[in-house]
């Protein structure tokens, strides 16, 4: 496979360089307007991914969408795969910006360095949906973790943010150090650190004898340890609760869908190029390794959820079970019958999208209640039915669609997991995966019974703007609408990793 | 065509019902019983219009989603024209009965009811699997909140309980859907057509047929109707969404929710896994008599409960797991007596249900308790509403000449066939039944009035307009069944021969 020399590769590098360019225009214009209060910063950022937007359409055409670049020397690749990952990551961003831009908890002051912090964990994600070299996979990683760290610490005048960032960049450090040393074992194993040819030599490296099958899984172990922490798998889930609950809500919502989804792409390219061989699936045993943690991510990211009294956290324990579900299709890459890993693929494309919407729409309304009816308790939602129908009509919505309940995309999406699960006679681990649907609905259904069950004692009417319904209709009309349309299906199926 | 705007006239009349402005109450509950009685008079146009042929008749199927070959293909046979004429006689009749008694939120619990009537039009009506199980879901969700809404005092925790058992019983039955699909045929070629998989069911050494995969797959589709019917042992949240429920919603769920139940057992259960059924219920060893036994649990275990409740409503609840018991038993019995009988007893206990949890409501309207004791001499001062509850009672506790009768005894001939120690033994349940009705009669109605109730109205026309339509039915079918018979008669005999050759050679 050939590849494209440093210069010819910035033309398709574009999106990338746009984004570090607004991420540096919005530091300056922040250093010259005046009003500390001006919104302008975040208008620039949006710009900014607009044109990053356009770039990345642009650059996708230049060539055949089936035609993989491989550019920097084979560092990064150019691909269906990696175009979809970067568009709903910078989807993710632009919604997280606009939710910021209502969010009444951010210190206007900082919010220049904080759009800008913004632009620069999406240039990380980018790169993590594209690296193909151990090395550049690492600095990805950890591009998005240190500027992670800050955006979860943005709230300076709260303690429970501080503490969110310092558990977050404790764990991360830990997690990050374990992850690079099973990198340099993998490394040390085949002599390369381009992830194509890892996957050639390593069944030749096992066949001869050079190395054993203990010593990769307990690489891929360590590595899965920096990877889990980015998803938030079992048992390295332990920063998620505190740091979504510190940290301030769009910034949440921003790591609960882009973070995760950045992982898993980085993932399934990270284990599909390097380790997706037959020969290779086929003397580890990780297929097992990675079904209980995904049995275990899901069960007990729902558990927990349970007893949560404060919405944000509940939110936080439920996306681990989302990750929990979401793994159940990764461990499909270990089938060695190629139609079933790129179901398993599909469907974890498909799901993301889904999870897109349904999960930013739940963290939008935490939002909007925190800044309206200054509360993130459940107790905060009761008689929210009478005092704001839409916006509980909305909540209900992306509540019963992380259910999984039919008609709601939420249910199409575990349709597609399930069923590409049971394809690959996972059959105790789909069966899992579905007690933990009917346990995740007894706590999302709290929400909703406090919302329409229970009385407010505060009865006044929330009021909101125009421009809150218009948005919350963007995450609403697809919630209802992506499973029964035929497009996000052929979509999610047809972007394939080579 | 006709069929599609039968199942979403309802879905359209929520949408009007959601524009309209919160305060026209008056407005919105003449829209509602508008949108209610087109599929009315439809489903009577389809009920006369409708060949008695084991053919499905007015279908329709269109490409929906092409990456798992799901189409949304609809049509009726005798069983389904039944059912859905059901649904949609009781729609206007519950729109009806929330006229007065819905006192916040009406706009709400239109829209919801109307949603749900979608749900139950469609479901009777799906040919496609994934459809089939779409709609069973969709009405899952109005019925959480018009039992949490608008229930009594303990609603939150009768609406959760429904919803969690209700979709513990869906899951299982989503896994079993999935290893239908997935054992169809090879990739490219699998399919959710109903008619196609039973074709692909019957033939002998396709994956289908597997006797092992079918036992299996037909204990996924029972637990999940079994939640709905539902059968002992997953019954307990019925008593308690009946309790909770307003009148109305009593009445669906006993009238058409219950029945949905019974139907995926008919239409999956029997006709997609006839060597799964056999198993269950050929009468050989502890399996092969494990359904009739479950029909038999049902009924007296159903029957002595009713007995034992001094709550009005709860002992309504409590008859209708008895006489769900019937449909069991019939359908175990597997031959055209049992199943006809079987389905002729989904459709008077409908009706007749309806017409119990009805009276309750006009009971519990005017004195704001259920509680039997408290009650005494009331045939005095209600005549009216005397009449119709003994008429309902002595068709519920199936008296000759009136409808409850035909079915439960088509019901248990067929039984006596296979299951002779069984059916004998259920019969007890009709005598416990006879004696909770004619005690209950005895205690409310007969004997010396409670002073408090001196003043009680007598039921009003709107009530009586809910109950006549349902009163004149139980008399027709009990005098006339073939009028209902004749429908399904080819539907059935086509699945009692289908079922006839597989007879579980394990």
């Amino acid at each position: 496979m050939g590849y494209l020399e440093n210069i010819p590769s910035l033309a398709y590098f574009s999106p990338e360089i746009l984004l570090v360019v607004f991420a540096a225009a919005v530091i300056i214009l922040d250093l010259l307007i005046k009003n500390r209060e001006s919104q302008k910063t975040a208008y620039l950022a949006l710009v900014g991914l607009g044109c990053t937007l356009v770039a990345i359409i642009i650059t996708n055409s230049f060539s055949d969408a089936n035609e993989t670049k491989n550019l920097f020397f084979g560092m990064i690749r150019l691909d269906g795969f990696a175009v979809f990952f970067k568009i709903l990551l910078l989807l993710a961003t632009a919604a997280t910006i606009l939710f910021s831009l209502r969010s009444e908890e951010l210190d206007a002051k900082l919010k220049g360095e904080y759009y800008a912090l913004l632009l620069a964990v999406t240039f990380g994600m980018f790169l993590m949906a594209s690296s193909t070299n151990l090395l550049m996979i690492f600095i990805s990683l950890e591009t998005v973790s240190l500027t992670s760290y800050i955006l979860a610490g943005f709230l300076t005048h709260s303690p429970r943010s501080s503490e969110a960032a310092f558990k977050y960049i404790t764990y991360g450090a830990v997690a990050s150090g374990t992850m690079l040393f099973g990198l340099s074992l993998i490394f040390g194993m085949v002599g390369s650190g381009d992830l194509a040819t890892i996957g050639q030599q390593l069944p030749i490296v096992l066949a001869n004898g050079n190395v054993t099958a203990l010593g990769v899984l307990i690489a891929i172990t360590f590595i899965l340890a920096g990877i889990g922490y980015k998803i938030a798998s079992v048992p390295f889930h332990m920063w998620s609760p505190d740091v979504y609950e510190g940290a301030p809500i769009p910034i949440t919502a921003f790591l609960s869908v882009a973070s995760k989804a950045a992982g898993f792409a980085l993932f399934l390219r990270f284990f599909h190029s390097g380790f997706g061989k037959p020969e290779v699936v086929q003397s580890i045993d990780l297929g097992l390794l990675l079904a209980i943690v995904s049995a275990l991510t899901m069960t007990i990211g729902n558990l927990a959820a349970l007893p949560q009294q404060n919405v944000k956290r509940l939110l936080a324990y439920s996306s681990i079970a989302h990750g929990g579900y979401l793994l159940m299709g990764a461990v499909l890459l270990t089938n060695g019958d190629a139609a079933i890993v790129n179901k398993g693929i599909g469907a974890i494309i498909f799901y993301l999208i889904v999870y897109f919407f349904m999960n930013l729409g739940a963290f939008y309304v935490v939002v909007l209640m925190a800044n309206e009816a200054g509360t993130e308790m459940i107790e905060g939602y009761r008689g929210l039915s009478s005092r704001a129908p839409l916006v509980a009509g909305a909540m209900a919505i992306f509540l019963f669609s992380l259910t999984g309940i039919p008609f709601l995309a939420g249910f199409f999406g575990k349709w597609v997991l399930f069923t590409a699960v049971l394809e690959g006679k996972l059959y105790w681990l789909a069966f899992v995966g579905l007690i933990n649907s009917v346990i995740s609905l007894y706590y999302y259904a709290r929400i909703a019974k406090a919302m329409y069950f229970e009385a407010a004692e505060d009865t006044d009417r929330l009021s909101f703007s125009k421009g809150t319904f218009a948005l919350l209709s963007v995450f609403v009309v697809p919630t209802i609408f992506i499973g029964l349309l035929n497009i996000f299906y052929s979509l999610s199926e047809n972007i394939k990793l080579q | 065509m006709l069929l599609s705007l039968m199942i979403f006239v309802p879905l359209l009349g929520m949408i009007v019902v959601l524009l309209l402005p919160r305060d026209s109450e008056e407005l919105i509950k003449r829209v509602t019983l508008g949108f209610t009685l087109i599929p009315l008079i439809l489903a009577v146009y389809l009920f006369i219009d409708y060949k008695s042929t084991p053919d499905t008749q007015y279908a329709v199927s269109v490409p929906w989603i092409d990456a798992f070959n799901i189409n949304y293909h609809i049509g009726i046979d005798g069983l389904s024209v039944t059912l859905m004429l059901l649904t949609a006689l009781l729609g206007p009749i519950c729109v009806l009965a929330s006229w007065r008694n819905i006192e916040k939120g009406i706009k709400a619990y239109m829209a919801l009811f109307l949603l749900l009537e979608t749900g139950m039009l469609g479901f009777f009506a799906a040919l496609d699997l994934f459809l089939f199980f779409v709609f069973f879901e969709l009405t899952l969700l109005p019925m959480y909140f018009l039992i949490g809404v608008w229930g009594g005092p303990r609603r939150e925790y009768a609406a959760i309980k429904f919803f969690l058992y209700t979709l513990f019983g869906s899951v299982l039955m989503l896994v079993a859907l999935i290893a239908v699909y997935l054992s169809s045929g090879i990739p490219g070629e699998r399919t959710f057509d109903i008619p196609t998989l039973i074709t692909l069911a019957g033939t002998p050494g396709h994956a289908l047929a597997d006797p092992t995969f079918q036992i299996w797959v037909f204990l996924g589709f029972f637990i999940g109707f079994a939640v709905k019917v539902p059968i002992f042992p997953f019954h307990t949240w019925l008593p308690d969404a009946h309790v909770e429920a307003p009148t109305a919603i009593s009445v669906i769920l006993a009238g058409v929710l219950l029945k949905m139940g019974t139907y995926g057992l008919v239409r999956i259960n029997m006709a997609m896994f006839p060597e799964g059924m056999a198993f269950f219920s050929n009468g050989i060893g502890f399996w092969g008599n494990s359904l009739a036994l479950l029909g038999f649990v049902n009924i007296v275990y159903g029957s002595f409960c009713a007995l034992a409740q001094t709550d009005f409503k709860k002992l309504v609840a409590y008859s209708s797991i008895g006489h769900m018991g019937f449909v069991i038993l019939g359908l175990a019995a597997r031959n055209t007596m049992g199943v006809s009988g079987a389905i002729l007893q989904m459709f008077n206990h409908g009706v007749i249900s309806a017409m119990l949890f009805l009276l309750v409501g006009v009971l519990y309207d005017r004195a704001h308790h259920r509680e039997i004791n408290g009650f005494g001499g009331l045939a005095g001062k209600m005549p009216i509403y005397a009449g119709f509850t003994t008429l309902a009672f002595m068709a519920s506790l199936g008296l000759p000449g009136l409808s409850g009768f035909v079915g439960e005894a088509l019901s248990l001939l067929g039984a006596f066939d296979t299951f002779k120690v069984l059916t004998i033994l259920s019969t007890i349940g009709i005598v416990v039944g006879a004696a909770y009705f004619l005690w209950t009669l005895q205690r409310v109605f007969l004997g010396k009035l409670n002073p408090k109730y001196e003043e009680l109205p007598e039921i009003n026309k709107r009530e009586i307009l809910t109950l006549v339509p349902l009163g004149i039915l139980t008399i027709v079918l009990g005098i006339w069944p073939n009028f209902a018979l004749d429908m399904f008669r080819e539907s059935v005999d086509e699945l009692v021969t289908l079922m006839n050759t597989f007879q579980a050679g394990l």
